[in-house]
C-alpha cells in the first residue's frame, strides 16, 4: 500500500491525450479508439480494462505506432513521452523509441516469435539495434537478459528454437526481448491471456520483480478485474474506444464511479460471497461503426438520463489524476 | 537431421520401386508388343521370334525379375525400333531439358520474389499493380502461343536471338522464357499473398515493436517464413517441367526429353515411353526428397515431425 500511494507524485511519463484511431473499411469508419486520455507516471502500473474490442489493444499499437497498415490510422492526438510527442516525430526517430525506451509483449506466446529463428538470435535483436553492442558482449547480455526472467542453463537455450519452448517459458523470453534493454514503459497486451492459471501466477510475479527492480512503467491491458487488482497501481475503464473511468486501484474497487465499471466489478465472481447469480450487463457493446450519440453506454446503463442519449458527459476530476465521464457524476 | 534425411532417403526408394513396379504392370496390362508390331509387318514367325527377343514368352513373375535386375544395374532396355539402348537415348537427352527447365525456374523466380515482394510491402500501389498485370498475362498466354509469338518478335524480326535449337546459351533465351513465363506469373500471385499473411503476424508485429528498421523486417523475418510455400511450389513445377517441357520443346525444336518421349508414342515405341515414365518418376521423387530437406533446412520446427 506504501508504494501505491508513493506513485501518484511521481513525474509524468506517458500523457496520452485526445488520442483518435480509426479503421477505414469499405463499409464506413470504425472507431476504434475515440478519444483517449490517460497518463503513465514513472514506475506506475496502470491497467486498461474493458471488454474485447474496447479498443484496448488498438491503444497499445497506437502508442507503438503500429497500428496496422494501411486500414487503420491515426487521426488525432497527441502522445507525449517524457514531454515529446511521438506521433509527430519521423519513422526512423520513433525506431529508436521501439524495443529500447518502450517495449511490448503481446497476447499470444505462440505467434509472437519468429519461427525460423533461435531463441538467442531475437533476444540480441534489440541489444545490437540500441546499445550497439556485438558479438561476446551481447551475448553476454543475452543470457542476462534470460537468467533476468528465470530461464534455466540460458546458455542451452539461446541456440533452440521457440518451439521448443513451453507457453509459459516462451512469454517469459518475449519479455526478456523487451526488458533487456532496460525500457522506461512495458506496454503487455494481455500477456497472461493464453497462460494456464499457475504459469500466469509465476508470469505476474517475474514482471512485479522486474518493475520493482528497475523502476519500470507497465500498461497491463487485461480484461482480468483480478490481475489489475495484484498488479496495478491505476486501472483505466475502456468502453466502446474511450476511457470512462480512472482511479487509483483501491478506490475504484471500493468505490466505483461510473455505472459501468459498477457493472463490471458485480459480474466478478467473489469468493466466499453468497450471491444468487453473478450480475450481467445487458445488451451488447456497440458497434463502433455506428456508436450511439451521447454517452455511449446509455443503451445498457440503468441510470441513463434523458441528457445522456444527446451528449457525451465531460470529464469530472475527482482529484489526482482520477476522472470519470458521467452525468451522474457532474452533478 | 541426420535420421529425418534417412528416413526421407527410405521413403523415396520406396516411392521410386512403387513406380517401378506399376511401369510393369501397366505395360504388361496395355496389349502385346509383339502382336502390335509383327501385324503391321506380316510375317508368321516374326511374332514368336519378338516375343523371345522381348522375353514376353517367359511367365509374368520371370520377367519382372529380369526387369528389376535391369533397372537396378541401370539398364532400361532397348529400343524396339532401332535397338539403341535407351539409357543412351535418354542420357543424350537429359540435359538438355534439365538445363532448360533450371533456367525456365530461375527466371521465374528471379522475378517472382521481388515482384511479389515488393506487391505485399507496397500494397495496391502501383508496383503491386504491375506485379498483379504480369501474373494475369502470364496465366493468360499459352505457352505454344507465346512461343511462337516470340520467336516472330525475337528471331525474326529483330534477328536477336536463333529461333530453334540449341546452339549455344543464347539459344535458351526464348524456349526459357516461354516456359518460365507462367509459372513465374503464378509464383508472384503464391509470394505475394504468402508474403501478406506474413507481415500480418504477431511475430513481425514484433520485431517492428523491438526498433527493427522495415527493410530487416521483410528481409529477414517475414521473407523466410514466407518462402516455405514457394519452396514447395519450385519443386513441384521443376517436376513438371520435366513433363511439360513437351510442348515448348516442340515449338523451338529443343533437342529434350520431351520431344523423344511424343516420337516414342507416336512410333509406339514402348521400352522407350517406359524409360521415360520411370526417369520422370524418379526426378519427381529426387526433387522431392531435395525439397523436402531444404524444408528442414529453412524451418527448425520440421525435423522434428520427422521422427
Amino acid at each position: 500500500m506504501t508504494e501505491m500511494s508513493t506513485t501518484k507524485d511521481r513525474p509524468i511519463l506517458l500523457d496520452v491525450k485526445d488520442l483518435k484511431t480509426y479503421f477505414f473499411q469499405r463499409r464506413g469508419v470504425l472507431k476504434a479508439v475515440d478519444g483517449v486520455n490517460f497518463t503513465v507516471r514513472a514506475g506506475e502500473s496502470v491497467g486498461l480494462v474493458g471488454e474485447s474490442g474496447s479498443g484496448k489493444s488498438m491503444t497499445c499499437l497506437s502508442i507503438m505506432r503500429l497500428v496496422p497498415k494501411p486500414a487503420a490510422r491515426i487521426v488525432e492526438g497527441q502522445i507525449l513521452f517524457n514531454g515529446q510527442d511521438l506521433l509527430s516525430i519521423d519513422e526512423s526517430d520513433m525506431r529508436e523509441y521501439r524495443g529500447s525506451k518502450i517495449a511490448m509483449v503481446m497476447q499470444d506466446p505462440q505467434t509472437s516469435m519468429n519461427p525460423v529463428f533461435t531463441v538467442g538470435n531475437q533476444v540480441e535483436e534489440p541489444i545490437k539495434l540500441h546499445l550497439k553492442e556485438r558479438g561476446a558482449q551481447a551475448m553476454q547480455r543475452v543470457l542476462d537478459a534470460l537468467r533476468a526472467v528465470r530461464i534455466p542453463s540460458p546458455e542451452d537455450r539461446v541456440k533452440q528454437y521457440p518451439h521448443q519452448f513451453s507457453g509459459g517459458m516462451r512469454q517469459r523470453v518475449v519479455a526478456a526481448m523487451g526488458l533487456a534493454t532496460s525500457p522506461e514503459l512495458l506496454v503487455a497486451d494481455e500477456p497472461t491471456t493464453s497462460l494456464d492459471v499457475t504459469i500466469q501466477a509465476q508470469f505476474l510475479g517475474l514482471i512485479r520483480d522486474i518493475q520493482k527492480e528497475h523502476g519500470t512503467s507497465v500498461i497491463w491491458v487485461t480484461h482480468d478485474l483480478g490481475i489489475v487488482a495484484q498488479m496495478c497501481d491505476r486501472v483505466n475503464v475502456m468502453y466502446a474506444g474511450r476511457i470512462v473511468e480512472s482511479a487509483e486501484v483501491q478506490k475504484i474497487y471500493k468505490d466505483p464511479q461510473h455505472p459501468y465499471t459498477k457493472a463490471l466489478l458485480d459480474s466478478v465472481p467473489v469468493m466466499g460471497a453468497r450471491r444468487p447469480r453473478l450480475y450481467q450487463i445487458d445488451g451488447q457493446p456497440p458497434d463502433l461503426r455506428s456508436i450511439p450519440t451521447g454517452c455511449s453506454f446509455w443503451p445498457r446503463c440503468p441510470a441513463a438520463m434523458d441528457i445522456c442519449k444527446t451528449e457525451y458527459p465531460p470529464a469530472t476530476h475527482l482529484g489526482g489524476d482520477d476522472f470519470v465521464h458521467c452525468w451522474l457524476a457532474e452533478k | 537431421m541426420l535420421s529425418y534425411i534417412g528416413l526421407r532417403i527410405l521413403q523415396a526408394l520406396l516411392g521410386l520401386w512403387f513406380i517401378a513396379t506399376l511401369v510393369f504392370i501397366l505395360s504388361r496390362s496395355i496389349g502385346d508388343p509383339a502382336e502390335i508390331f509383327t501385324a503391321r509387318h506380316g510375317h508368321v514367325h516374326a511374332r514368336e521370334m519378338m516375343e523371345e527377343r522381348l522375353g514376353l514368352d517367359k511367365p509374368l513373375y520371370h520377367q519382372y525379375g529380369i526387369y528389376v535386375g535391369q533397372l537396378l544395374r541401370g539398364d532400361l532396355g532397348k529400343s524396339v525400333r532401332n535397338g539403341i539402348p535407351i539409357t543412351k537415348i535418354l542420357m543424350e537427352r537429359l540435359p538438355a531439358t534439365f538445363t532448360l527447365g533450371l533456367f525456365a525456374l530461375g527466371f521465374a523466380i528471379a522475378f517472382s520474389i521481388p515482384l511479389g515482394v515488393l506487391g505485399a510491402v507496397y500494397r495496391d500501389s502501383p508496383i503491386d499493380w504491375f506485379a498483379k498485370v504480369m501474373a494475369f498475362l502470364g496465366q493468360a498466354m499459352p505457352p505454344f502461343w507465346l512461343g511462337i509469338m516470340l520467336i516472330i518478335l525475337f528471331a525474326v524480326v529483330w534477328d536477336i536471338v536463333p529461333p530453334a535449337g540449341k546452339t549455344g546459351w543464347t539459344s535458351y533465351i526464348l524456349p526459357g522464357f516461354t516456359l518460365g513465363w507462367g509459372v513465374m506469373a503464378g509464383m508472384v500471385r503464391l509470394v505475394r499473398s504468402s508474403m501478406l499473411d506474413v507481415l500480418d503476424s504477431d511475430y513481425v508485429t514484433m520485431a517492428r515493436a523491438k526498433g527493427v528498421g522495415e527493410i530487416v523486417v521483410v528481409s529477414k523475418h517475414a521473407l523466410r517464413n514466407a518462402l516455405i510455400p514457394v519452396i514447395t511450389y519450385s519443386g513441384l513445377v521443376l517436376g513438371a517441367f520435366m513433363n511439360g517441357s513437351v510442348v515448348v520443346e516442340q515449338v523451338f525444336a529443343w533437342p529434350g526429353i520431351g520431344t523423344v518421349a511424343v516420337q516414342s508414342v507416336v512410333s509406339r515405341d514402348f521400352p522407350i515411353v517406359q524409360g521415360v515414365v520411370i526417369v520422370f518418376g524418379a526426378f519427381f521423387i529426387f526433387i522431392n526428397l531435395f525439397v523436402d530437406i531444404l524444408y528442414a533446412v529453412i524451418d527448425p520446427r520440421i525435423k522434428y515431425t520427422g521422427q
